[in-house]
């Protein structure tokens, strides 16, 4: 009996090694949950195009990504927080953010009264004071106000946040520290932050599950994950006082309100955009690389598959809900991928 | 003559080996924690355990809100399990004929054997609705002056994690405690038979009052293992990191929290934090695995 | 009337927990039966994971990745725990085989997701990436107590007359105990070897951080590897009700592994005693 199943893993180690004896390179990365559906499918698109390389991302969170990206255990890191000056010097060597997309942060809401209905409206106002633990009840004056044509609930607001490490978190964090001060001093923007109120969930999967299985909840989602489940998202009021729906466009448009004071090293926040058409919890989202790669095998793959992302890849963007990124910023970030070395 | 000198002597020098690197093993483990939790056990020394606040945006760390989430749920799987466990073991060994003996032994062993995840997804989807929608509401009708049952009830909660983790223990338990109950002598059991003693009063005087220490001894590990789950709890306890009195809230356990955070942990510091937990967690385990062991030993003792 | 009372309290108390307990254990496993089986296809058996979002695809990957890692753990700790394990039985006396027995108790009781920032912090680390070796090493850690243990104490259950009476008839001490007392022992020790399987094959939380999760083929063992339980969690806890019902799946095909390995080996030790 010992014999046989000796034999028998004998042969799985001996057969696998035959199966996988073709060369394909496989490349790791990990990190945000953010782009998640995009980057799938871009790596799976991909794996047909070039068969010699296969992509295997990990979605755990852009904190893990930044992470995984120091300690080089992977040959990519992906996070929607961009890395701040201090990170930077501490990382083992020169880290660029290549801009892959830009995405929007909704707010998802479990509503069964509001189901088929039009979409909530909500203020900034209202959003950090739900998040701060000071609106309590869906019928809260402020929300009913704002929304006239519905008759709210009289129930507790559960309110989803992340459990773990992510640029998710950092976009929404980062606007609401811009739109009320409160928020900014008691508890600040991260990757990770000590939520006042909330339901912990695993990555955008994690809140959107959360959201999804419990009535009269909230949280808050990269759009493509509310679209793909069914889920109610709500129209924000922006910073110049229009009501706007989150949308290719509306991301598009915050993009290039901000997108003029643009740094060469592409690390700026988009949030809480100017002008009729900005969506405001709009952010881009990169993928870390080093400047000089390792191994010049995996080096030239990675570089190959950036320039791809970045030109073809950008179609596959619309269908999933992120915006593609505008033609003059494409060709600046082509230029960067030149300089990678391998 | 000499020839079988020299192979016993390379067996059994092979015999050591093997045996020294599985000893090395552990030395090994408590290195690399101690490695790398220094950091953390430098810059917060004691003071971790009683911290509430985990921010990880200005790095101040401490362990209380998942020490008390571990305790929390363990003892109240503890309490839920414990008389079902022993009322499981005291069947096999006092009222179930061999077959069917034997058929609650196949079960309890599958019990034992499901793996943590299948717990966390049948918890998840079965369990925390159930929850939700019935069990949370309807405790609340009766108890609901109580603090322990105060909030909205989301179903992913201290709870719904407690009954997960008494499920999961109780085979531990049983299986102990049945060979506890099985060990006393049949004379015993006849002697306060023979006073008149009803079968429950001869189960209560011959058997529980001589396995007591045993039993223990059994509770003990049942509550290392549930102070150690980890991916069911994970699964279904919430993952907030707060302290709070109600049952239906949401928290999180020392396990759980490493599980959630390890591979984001973006700073040092928080790493080594997280083997802080870590390191905590091992030594709470084994100094509850040491404790049974001990009981049982001086149990062995006084036969 | 009192003392009859509490009598028949007591008897319906132990009857309900009974009860209670077979209930369980029969709704867990018919449930899962019951959702993975309605969610299996051929496609699971033999397709990668498709994009986030798009129904279809498989866990051909987490599977075979399964098989992979416990198959290459057991490379490690059979070979190494049955040596220990003879040792502990054989030289049983010796201070050193009380510290040996000791500290496998001790490693036996830890957690498996300390096992797992262990590994990460002794292999992942320096080595610079998760790999599939990784998980095997975690999950031989969490092998090695429990083999090495059942084989000393199925070793021990072999009567002193058996060893007696290989030595009179003038074989070799090493002889006698590898060739016939192991040979005698053989279904008790491959009770403890199946049943570390079955622990380990459905171990997730020593996986999350050594061998990571793959959404394609592993190339090496150096590589990061999908496995079953790895992927029924980040299944289960995700929105999508394609992955949800995969998760079940997944789960059905564990439970199945598992209880085989579980029903195998209680066989195994009825017919050795």
């Amino acid at each position: 009996m010992k014999k046989i199943i000796k034999n028998a893993i004998a042969a799985v180690v001996i057969l696998s090694n035959l199966i996988f004896a073709q060369k394909v390179v496989l490349i790791n990365g990990a990190g945000a949950t953010f782009p998640y559906p995009l980057y799938s499918k871009w790596f799976y698109e991909y794996a047909k195009i070039d068969k010699t390389v296969n992509f295997n991302y990990q979605s755990i969170g852009s904190g893990g990504g930044i992470r995984q990206i120091f300690a080089q255990t992977v040959d990519f890191g992906a996070t929607d927080a961009f890395l701040t000056e201090e990170q930077l010097k501490q990382a083992p060597g020169k880290i660029l953010h290549i801009p892959t997309t830009a995405g929007a942060v909704v707010l998802i809401y479990n509503i069964p009264e509001l189901k088929g209905k039009e979409p909530l409206r909500l203020t900034p106002e209202i959003i950090s004071k739900i998040y701060l633990g000071k609106i309590k009840k869906w019928n809260d004056k402020l929300i009913q106000t704002e929304n006239p044509n519905v008759t709210l609930p009289d129930k507790n607001i559960v309110v989803a946040r992340r459990s773990d490490g992510s640029g998710t978190t950092f976009i929404f964090t980062d606007y609401l520290c811009e739109i009320s001060a409160e928020w900014k001093n008691r508890v600040g923007k991260g990757t990770s932050v000590n939520w006042p109120v909330g339901l912990g969930g695993k990555g955008n999967e994690g809140v959107a599950g959360i959201v999804k299985n419990t009535p009269y909840s909230i949280g808050y989602v990269e759009i493509s994950y509310a679209i793909q489940n069914n889920l109610d998202y709500a129209i924000v009021k922006n910073k110049d006082g229009y009501y706007v729906k989150p949308t290719i466009e509306s991301i598009t448009a915050a993009v290039e309100d901000k997108a003029k004071n643009m740094p060469d090293d592409y690390r700026v926040s988009i949030v809480n955009a100017g002008g009729k058409n900005s969506y405001s919890i709009s952010g881009f989202t990169w993928i870390l690389v080093y400047q000089k790669q390792k191994d010049p095998i995996r080096g030239e793959k990675l570089v190959k598959f950036l320039k791809w992302a970045l030109t073809d890849g950008q179609k596959y963007c619309a269908e999933l809900h992120y915006a593609p990124l505008p033609k003059n910023l494409v060709d600046k970030v082509l230029k960067t991928i030149e300089t990678i070395e391998y | 003559m000499t020839n079988k000198d020299y192979s016993n002597k390379i067996f059994k020098f092979i015999l050591k080996i093997s045996a020294i690197v599985s000893f090395s093993i552990l030395v090994l483990l408590f290195v690399v924690l101690l490695k790398h939790s220094y950091l953390a056990i430098k810059t917060f020394k004691l003071k971790f355990f009683i911290d509430t606040t985990w921010d990880p945006v200005f790095e101040k760390f401490g362990a209380l809100p998942f020490v008390y989430g571990t305790l929390l749920t363990s003892f109240l799987a503890l309490i839920i399990s414990a008389p079902i466990s022993i009322s499981v073991a005291l069947f096999l060994s006092e009222f179930a004929n061999r077959r069917l003996k034997e058929f609650l032994g196949v079960i309890i062993s599958l019990l034992a054997a499901i793996p943590s995840v299948i717990y966390g997804l049948v918890g998840i989807f079965v369990l925390a609705p159930l929850m939700r929608e019935y069990i949370g509401p309807g405790i609340q009708k009766i108890f609901g002056f109580l603090p322990f049952f105060q909030g909205s009830v989301y179903g992913l909660d201290y709870f719904t994690a407690s009954i997960v983790l008494s499920i999961m223990i109780t085979p531990t338990i049983t299986s102990i405690s049945t060979e506890l109950f099985d060990a006393v002598p049949k004379s015993l059991r006849e002697a306060s038979l023979a006073l008149g003693a009803t079968k429950w009063e001869m189960i209560k005087i011959s058997v529980l009052k001589t396995t007591k220490v045993g039993v223990i001894a059994a509770l003990l590990l049942g509550l290392g293992r549930a102070i150690g789950e980890t991916m069911a709890v994970t699964m279904v306890i919430g993952n907030v990191p707060n302290i709070s009195l109600s049952l239906f809230s949401s928290g999180a356990t020392l396990a759980s929290v490493i599980a959630n955070e390890f591979t984001e942990a973006t700073s040092d510091l928080y790493l080594s934090s997280l083997y802080y937990i870590g390191l905590v967690l091992l030594l709470v385990t084994l100094a509850l695995n040491l404790s049974s062991k001990i009981l049982i030993k001086y149990l062995v003792k006084t036969k | 009337m009192n003392r009859k009372l509490k009598d028949k309290i007591f008897q319906f108390f132990i009857y309900l927990s009974v009860s209670i307990v077979s209930f369980v254990l029969l709704f867990i496993t018919g449930y899962v039966l019951y959702k993975g089986f309605s969610s299996i296809n051929l496609d699971f058996f033999i397709r990668l994971p498709k994009p986030v979002g798009e129904k279809g695809g498989g866990m051909v990957n987490a599977i075979v990745g399964s098989f992979m890692i416990v198959g290459i753990a057991s490379l490690f700790s059979v070979p190494l725990s049955i040596l220990t394990g003879v040792y502990l039985s054989e030289y049983k006396n010796e201070k050193f085989a009380n510290i040996v027995r000791s500290s496998l108790e001790i490693l036996g009781a830890v957690p498996s997701i300390i096992i797992g920032i262990f590994v990460y912090g002794l292999v992942v680390y320096p080595m610079k990436r998760f790999s599939l070796l990784a998980g095997s090493i975690a999950l031989s850690i969490i092998m090695i107590p429990l083999i090495a243990r059942t084989t000393e104490e199925m070793l021990n259950m072999v009567p002193t007359t058996i060893k007696e009476a290989g030595l009179s008839l003038g074989i070799k001490n090493w002889k006698v105990i590898f060739y016939i007392i192991l040979n005698t022992a053989k279904p008790g020790v491959l009770t403890g070897v199946l049943l570390s399987l079955a622990r380990v094959f459905g171990e997730t939380a020593p996986l999350l951080f050594t061998s990571f999760g793959n959404r394609f083929w592993h190339r090496s063992i150096l590589d990061p590897a999908a496995a079953l339980p790895l992927q029924i969690f980040v299944y289960a806890i995700s929105p999508y009700d394609d992955w949800n019902r995969q998760a079940w799946a997944g789960a059905f095909v564990l439970i199945v592994i598992v209880y085989i390995l579980i029903i195998v080996s209680r066989r195994l030790v009825l017919k050795y005693k």
